[in-house]
């Protein structure tokens, strides 16, 4: 499929659209053009030869045979200039003329014909154009024409050209249809690149926009004035989640440093003291709630898109695995990595291997002594795909869209450890990286995969 | 005992805080927003100052930025109870040493102002730590106990260096998975308390006084027998 990718490229189209239109329009110019000036000049010839021959039929009719002969004797000067007048018997024998001969006729449309004869001085063949006029009452018939070797020169010389003008047609379409495709890819591509910048990352941006006024520039406009207001509502997101964070933030500080003063008054033995540090423990445990909603809520609104970039996940996936080794070996679990070569995506290193190790952290929490817990990466023709697969007791197929809710627990964990906010955040991350994330049966066990978008190259 | 400047505006968690650190034996001065606060500063040497990240007159950010400019060095560390992902990398740029969010537990805070504290003394560049029979090579990346040659996995050749440096002193389970793994957030389970029992089964195993202790409620110490 891919190498005929060019045939779906706009370039192309344009590309093409223009050839064809090009091609068709000069042709038909081409065309035109030259039937019509044909047809103008053999008007030209025939409207010369019939006011001749008119004139001479009338000097037949006033003096004459002999007048007429008189008469065509006196243009014999004109054969020079291509004038060529022959009277015949209407068997065709000659009486006079500057032809020797009647010549070979064929009809072209009413009285008017056409033929071929040599000129006097030279051996060439001729083509000549003109009118036979019938002289009544005297069985003569007139030949009076035109040589019109010039033009019908010209018609050869314009047909044995056409090969090389079809090929002069097809370069300039092609190169015009070029020029003007670069010309709008290059304003396209220009307005394409700005808006993946800004979409990773830097919502400052701007698309420039040129001083014409046209298409494009509207585009451009529109596009910064969407721009503006992403940043505005982004900005307010920001302010938004800030005071909520501040506001909340300050009085669990207080909460929590009242709890400590109280606790460190207590004999660490007593009963008080021990509810003391329980309710300091709740304390945390909502702080870490807290924490994490804040953080789900920051991650969908893009906010930490800034903070994104070029990033190895190999490097984030052994590190994280390597942090949760002795976890799992503890839990007499085998965490495997599956050794892969570099897979570089846009993102941001914390929140993925924080993410990460919130995968990891389940299947080792849920899987059974004995089981294992497959860490990979892999370069795949869709993408970078980070998965997690353990042969615990996974999570059924209908459950699967519902535990990536907030705050869902399945009754199978309820009494473990844990905000029910750990997939959540996965998701949140999984949607600021445009990643996508699958919950699959690893049969038995579960396949967490977060399949992340290639860099593309020009991004 | 340490000279601390304490800049808080939130006055209630302010007097909590001034009066834990005078109670673990520190002299404190306090200000409530951002002005007095340079002022402070800049008048006086602190050993580390404890700056809130939004306070009032001046931001904590432009504070910080300008105790910097007058080329004070004085170890900062900021509290925040903002929300942003890469508030603590610009709490970090701005010139803070280190970044705590609120609400933080208070064995916490003075865990890393005396890593804080740690820091600033000029040390010549150490090849060699050395907690009792305990020692680590820093060029060779060896470690001996008692003489005999422990055999330590790099990541926790990392953990005991960190706790090495900071003998005598807590260090919390956050301050070792943000200097030793550099990880920022906060794991589900307790996986550094694995790392640690691995490492006291390298280096105390078998030792009549062990040296790794954990300290309850707080975090972890490497210490000799006295």
């Amino acid at each position: 499929m891919r190498k005929f990718k060019i045939f779906r490229t706009l370039a192309f189209r344009i590309v093409l659209i223009y050839f064809v239109a090009f091609a068709l329009s000069a042709a038909a110019i081409v065309a035109f053009t030259y039937s019509n000036t044909v047809k103008a000049l053999n008007a030209q010839t025939d409207r010369d030869v019939s006011d001749e021959a008119n004139i001479l039929s009338d000097d037949y009719y006033r003096f004459g045979i002999v007048g007429l002969i008189d008469n065509i004797i006196a243009r014999y000067p004109l054969s020079a200039q291509g004038h060529i007048y022959v009277l015949a018997h209407s068997d065709y024998n000659r009486v006079v003329g500057n032809l020797l001969d009647w010549p070979q006729t064929t009809p072209a449309g009413g009285d008017i014909v056409e033929f071929n004869y040599e000129p006097p001085r030279g051996h060439e063949v001729h083509r000549a154009r003109g009118r036979i006029i019938q002289l009544t009452g005297g069985d003569y018939q007139l030949l009076v024409a035109r040589d019109v070797a010039e033009r019908y020169e010209t018609e050869h010389q314009v047909e044995a050209n056409l090969p090389g003008s079809v090929l002069l047609m097809i370069v300039l379409g092609l190169v015009g249809g070029a020029l003007i495709s670069h010309q709008l890819l290059a304003r396209l591509d220009a307005i394409n690149r700005t808006s993946r910048e800004i979409m990773a990352g830097d919502l400052s941006r701007r698309v420039r926009v040129g001083r014409t006024g046209d298409e494009f520039d509207a585009l451009s406009e529109n596009l910064n004035r969407m721009l503006d207001r992403t940043e505005r509502l982004m900005k307010g997101m920001r302010e938004v989640t800030d005071s909520v964070a501040h506001d909340l933030r300050t009085p669990l500080n207080r909460l929590r440093n009242r709890l400590e003063s109280i606790s460190t008054g207590l004999d660490p033995d007593s009963t008080e003291a021990g509810a003391v540090d329980g309710a300091i423990a709740e304390t945390d445990r909502l702080i870490a709630t807290f924490n994490a909603l804040l953080l789900i809520a920051e991650a969908e609104a893009g906010m930490a898109r800034e903070a994104l970039g070029r990033l190895d996940l190999r490097g984030v996936m052994e590190g994280v695995a390597e942090l949760y080794a002795p976890l799992a070996e503890e839990n007499n679990l085998a965490l495997d990595i599956v050794p892969s070569g570099a897979a570089v995506v846009f993102g941001n290193k914390s929140l993925i291997s924080q993410a990460l190790a919130n995968l990891i952290d389940n299947a080792i929490k849920y899987t059974q002594a004995g089981g294992h817990v497959r860490v990979s990466v892999e370069d795949t023709p869709a993408g970078i795909a980070l998965s997690v697969a353990d042969n615990g007791p996974g999570i059924a197929a209908q459950d699967r869209t519902r535990v990536l809710e907030r705050f869902v627990r399945l009754e199978e964990s309820r009494n473990s450890p844990g905000t029910g906010l750990g997939l959540s955040l996965v998701a949140a991350v999984a949607r600021l990286h445009d990643a996508r994330l699958t919950l699959s049966d690893n049969a038995p066990g579960l396949k967490a995969v977060l399949l992340f978008p290639p860099i593309r190259s020009n991004a | 005992m340490m000279r601390i400047l304490v800049v808080e505006d939130d006055l209630e968690a302010q007097k909590y805080l001034v009066n834990g650190l005078k109670e673990a034996g520190h002299v404190v001065d306090d200000a409530a927003e951002g002005e007095t606060g340079l002022a402070l500063a800049l008048s006086r040497p602190y050993d580390v100052a404890i700056i809130d990240r939004m306070l009032p007159r001046m931001d904590g950010l432009k504070l910080v930025e300008e105790i910097r400019e007058h080329g004070n060095a004085t170890p900062v560390l900021f509290l925040s109870a903002l929300s942003e992902v890469d508030d603590r990398v610009k709490g970090l740029k701005a010139g803070g040493d280190d970044y705590l969010t609120k609400p933080y537990a208070f064995v916490e805070l003075l865990a890393r102002l005396d890593a804080l504290m740690r820091r600033r003394q000029p040390s010549a560049v150490k090849t060699r730590l050395q907690v009792g029979d305990l020692e680590l090579d820093l060029l060779s990346r060896a470690a001996r106990r008692n003489g005999a040659p422990i055999d330590l996995q790099p990541r926790e050749f990392r953990l005991l260096e960190y706790l090495m440096r900071h003998a005598n002193q807590v260090v919390t389970r956050t301050m070792l998975l943000e200097s030793v793994w550099e990880y920022h957030f906060d794991p589900q389970t307790n996986v550094i308390d694995v790392h640690i029992s691995r490492l006291r089964a390298k280096i105390d195993k078998g030792f009549e006084h062990p040296l790794l202790h954990t300290v309850r409620g707080a975090g972890y110490m490497i210490r000799a027998q006295v």
